[in-house]
């Protein structure tokens, strides 16, 4: 079964009405659940084992809090990443647009003399948010051009983007950090609601959204035809290159979303956010059980694959690990992860 | 020399299971030097299996292979293998990027030097060439060469390393007849030379073509083996079938049904369509309960013509209508909707998404009509899915299996399946039977029967003579233009004849 967001109780419960004919049946239903998906969730359930022995303050509200918070703005470039990669896509310049969607928003919304930061002021501060979802959808756009109308490389050609979005934000910036984030933002980053953060519910609202749409909507379910074999989905009637383009205009938007989020949270836009994200990303998501061949893979996994990352860094922080160490152990724990999520799972990561 | 050579291949009661599935159970084989050796059976009768044991990919659980009257080298010594045996798959095993030469010599190119000397690289692959008298540049690239070359090139390596045994798994898959004809030449050469063929196939004519022996293997059993002029085409259907056949050729359009009504509306109509390099200007008319056969080579443009019907090319000028009404060229979507269903050539390249689920794959064509508001509801894609598999006889463990977990005949189904998933009123079939066994070909052609017998228009583009038997009319293409027209009851011969452009040159 393929579902992402496993419809197992509404399948169940469909069977049930229709009397269960023979395979419909619960048991029988549930051997055909991809376990594979599910690879990650004893991964987690260990490493937060270990974090309750390491240290009595893991399993405090306060620091799991804090690790959901942490992962919120990851998680959504995860998202639009996995969305990207499962119809055979890739968008490196994911990580570029967390910072400068944000950076745009504000220049054309602050005032051209208060404050630290110039902006032009051409428009009423309300239109930040707006404005920003905008920046992302377009730089999305633009990636799906190069790709889909002059069939450029597209690795090649978010590599760019990447780093000529990197160089836009240093440019506009002077490479100093913005300060003056507008309330908008900050609401956003700094909201609880319910008792959590606001971006962790947004987050999981998404999820829900994505996975629901990967497992019932015909245009979210073609995203795996498109990745599994592009010339098959064209030969039956799906439009290939017109939902790609959407899909990487999604991307966009939810990297310019979490950069929203990030911005509001930290109450600043340092001139280095979002680097180096993108390995981050890819490592969720694949480690989360997407192929980066295209036409595999949930969103669950992908989200598995954030936690497992943000739990580990999060364990070695409480354990007292010193910083300097972080990188190499970051890297390190990338590798380990993957090999276990590869054995855990029982199928090829390619 | 009083006694007869030891036989190339002796494979006496080879056992190999797979968990619980028994795939060979105590079967035999035996090929003489210098023989031509067909292996037949169903999907799923064990010969690929069997080629795994031979080509020492698997290690059989019971039973002696020898080589050459020698024991089979150990399993996992590949060089030893190499040097007795190889297999010519359907898939490219060359490198396509590097030349000739190179594909010929890799990884051994030269004893002597740790360096690569390429004019003695050359000069090798050209004497190795000449000596199997294959003529291919060993400077062009392995990607231009042509399917049945690269499968020279492929059997010149194999020889290289000393094996007089080669096996070839459905060589002519992707060949058209001309191409058929330069690779049967060849193999008869060899063989004179002394080098064995086990030659495998779905193809019965071209077992008769070939081969002086044939051995039939049935739910991984071996059934029989004889002399090729020793058993009838019926009784080879029979052995594989397990079943009293009514002939393996029993789609037949005369007397199938009422004849089409030629005086109805026609409900596919084009006019003028043409393909720049692939077809000229072309007037077509299907009627309703009309199959149409469109009869050529791979190069004749009638797979091109295939393609701007479904919609996956655009045509350079003409229209074609469905029902009066206009059909925009170029565009998937617009031809499904005015009901044209589309069997693509080839199952890997345009039919499947392998990885994904029966279900999935066969309601790829139909997403807009299984939930409200654009949903897609699973309990309704598994019921469709359900009616499809009963309706056309998939074997598969239930719609949730991956397609690439079926056997060929029943992958083949699914893309049937797809395909008359809209209902459509014109269903275009290319190729629909290549690669299957016999007894889905008979079920896939009663589909496309039926769909026209309902009312509707067909369109078969084939070189196959079974694929075409269900046409009612068959109109045969030579370099892009209609040379000659049949109606059913034609014969073999004339319509090869047409097919091959004979009597168009005079």
């Amino acid at each position: 079964m393929t579902g992402t967001i496993r419809p197992s109780t509404a399948d169940d419960f469909n069977g049930a009405l229709k009397g269960g004919a023979g395979d419909d049946s619960p048991l029988s239903r549930l051997k055909l659940i991809r376990w594979s998906d599910f690879s990650l969730v004893p991964v987690i359930l260990v490493l937060m084992l270990i974090g309750f022995i390491v240290s009595p303050v893991f399993l405090t509200s306060d620091n799991l809090i804090s690790v959901v918070q942490q992962s919120s703005e990851l998680s959504l470039l995860v998202l639009g990443q996995a969305l990207i990669l499962i119809c055979g896509r890739m968008d490196l310049s994911l990580e570029s647009t967390i910072g400068i969607a944000p950076v745009v928003a504000m220049w054309l919304v602050l005032d051209s003399d208060g404050g630290r930061f110039a902006g032009l002021g051409l428009f009423p501060s309300w239109s930040a948010i707006p404005l920003c979802l905008l920046v992302g959808l377009v730089i999305g756009a633009i990636n799906g051009f190069l790709m889909l109308k002059l069939r450029v490389n597209g690795f090649i050609a978010t590599l760019g983007m990447l780093t000529m979005l990197r160089g836009l934000h240093i440019g506009i910036t002077e490479g100093k950090s913005i300060t003056d984030v507008p309330e908008s933002f900050r609401y956003l980053g700094k909201a609880s609601w319910f008792g959590a953060p606001a971006a962790v519910w947004i987050c999981l609202v998404l999820f829900a959204i994505g996975g629901a749409a990967l497992a019932w909507l015909r245009h979210g379910r073609s995203l795996y035809a498109i990745g599994g074999n592009p010339e098959a989905a064209r030969a039956a009637g799906i439009r290939v290159d017109r939902i790609t383009w959407i899909v990487l205009a999604i991307g966009g938007l939810l990297a310019a979303f979490a950069g929203i989020l990030y911005t509001g949270h930290y109450g600043a836009v340092a001139a280095t956010q979002g680097n180096g994200w993108i390995f981050q990303v890819f490592a969720a998501a694949v480690i989360g059980g997407i192929s980066l061949k295209g036409g595999r893979g949930t969103l669950f996994g992908a989200l598995t694959g954030v936690l497992t990352l943000q739990l580990v860094v999060n364990v070695m922080t409480l354990g007292g690990v010193p910083a300097l160490w972080n990188q190499f152990l970051n890297g390190a724990i990338i590798i380990v992860a993957l090999v276990i999520s590869r054995f855990a799972s029982g199928e090829k990561q390619d | 020399m009083d006694q007869a050579p030891p036989p190339a291949v002796q494979a006496e009661g080879v056992v190999k299971r797979f968990g619980p599935t028994v795939a060979l159970d105590g079967v035999k084989l035996t090929v003489q030097p210098g023989e031509s050796h067909a292996l037949v059976g169903r999907n799923g009768a064990g010969k690929s299996t069997l080629v795994s044991v031979l080509t020492g990919l698997h290690k059989a659980d019971a039973g002696t292979v020898t080589f050459g009257g020698e024991p089979a080298p150990a399993f996992g010594d590949t060089t030893a293998w190499q040097s007795k045996v190889a297999c010519v798959y359907q898939k490219s095993m060359v490198v396509p990027d590097l030349t000739v030469a190179e594909n010929l010599f890799l990884n051994r190119f030269d004893e002597k030097s740790r360096w690569i000397s390429w004019g003695r690289l050359r000069k090798r692959a050209e004497q190795l060439l000449a000596d199997y008298g294959v003529q291919v540049d060993p400077n062009t690239r392995a990607r231009d060469l042509a399917v049945e070359q690269r499968q020279f090139v492929e059997i010149a390596r194999a020889l290289s390393f000393g094996a007089r045994l080669i096996i070839l798994d459905e060589p002519t898959a992707q060949l058209d007849a001309r191409g058929i004809g330069r690779l049967f030449d060849k193999l008869r050469e060899l063989q004179d030379q002394g080098v064995a063929f086990l030659f495998i196939s779905h193809h019965l004519q071209e077992v008769y073509e070939l081969c002086t022996a044939v051995t039939v293997y049935r739910d991984a059993r071996h059934v029989m083996t004889a002399p090729v002029a020793d058993v009838t085409k019926t009784e080879l259907v029979a052995a594989m079938t397990g079943e009293k056949s009514a002939g393996a050729t029993a789609w037949h359009a005369a007397g199938t049904a009422t004849p089409p009504d030629a005086s109805a509306e026609p409900i596919l109509r084009t006019e003028g369509l043409t393909l720049e390099g692939r077809f000229e200007p072309l007037d077509l008319q299907v009627h309703p309960g009309e199959v149409l056969g469109l009869a050529g080579s791979a190069a004749s443009g009638n797979t091109a013509l295939g393609e701007v019907l479904a919609g996956m090319r655009k045509a350079d000028g003409g229209t074609v209508r469905v029902h009066g009404k206009d059909v925009r060229s170029g565009s998937v979507p617009h031809a499904l909707d005015a009901g044209i269903g589309y069997i693509p050539e080839d199952r890997h390249d345009q039919g499947l998404v392998l990885e994904r689920s029966v279900a999935e794959n066969a309601t790829l064509t139909v997403t807009d009509q299984l939930g409200p508001w654009g949903t897609v509801l699973p309990s309704r894609t598994r019921e469709f899915a359900r009616g499809m598999i009963e309706s056309l006889d998939i074997k598969t463990q239930g719609p949730e299996q991956p397609v690439s977990g079926l056997s060929g005949g029943n992958q083949q189904k699914v893309v049937v399946a797809r395909a008359l998933a809209r209902e459509p009123s014109v269903l275009v079939a290319v190729r629909p039977t290549a690669g299957v066994d016999v007894k889905s070909k008979d079920s896939l052609l009663g589909v496309v029967r039926r769909v026209a017998d309902e009312g509707n228009a067909a369109v078969v583009v084939s070189d196959e003579l079974d694929d075409l038997r269900v046409c009612d009319r068959v109109l045969a293409l030579f370099h892009g233009r209609v040379v000659a027209t049949f109606a059913s009851g034609w014969s073999d011969g004339e319509l090869v004849a047409a097919m091959e452009g004979v009597g168009e040159r005079e």
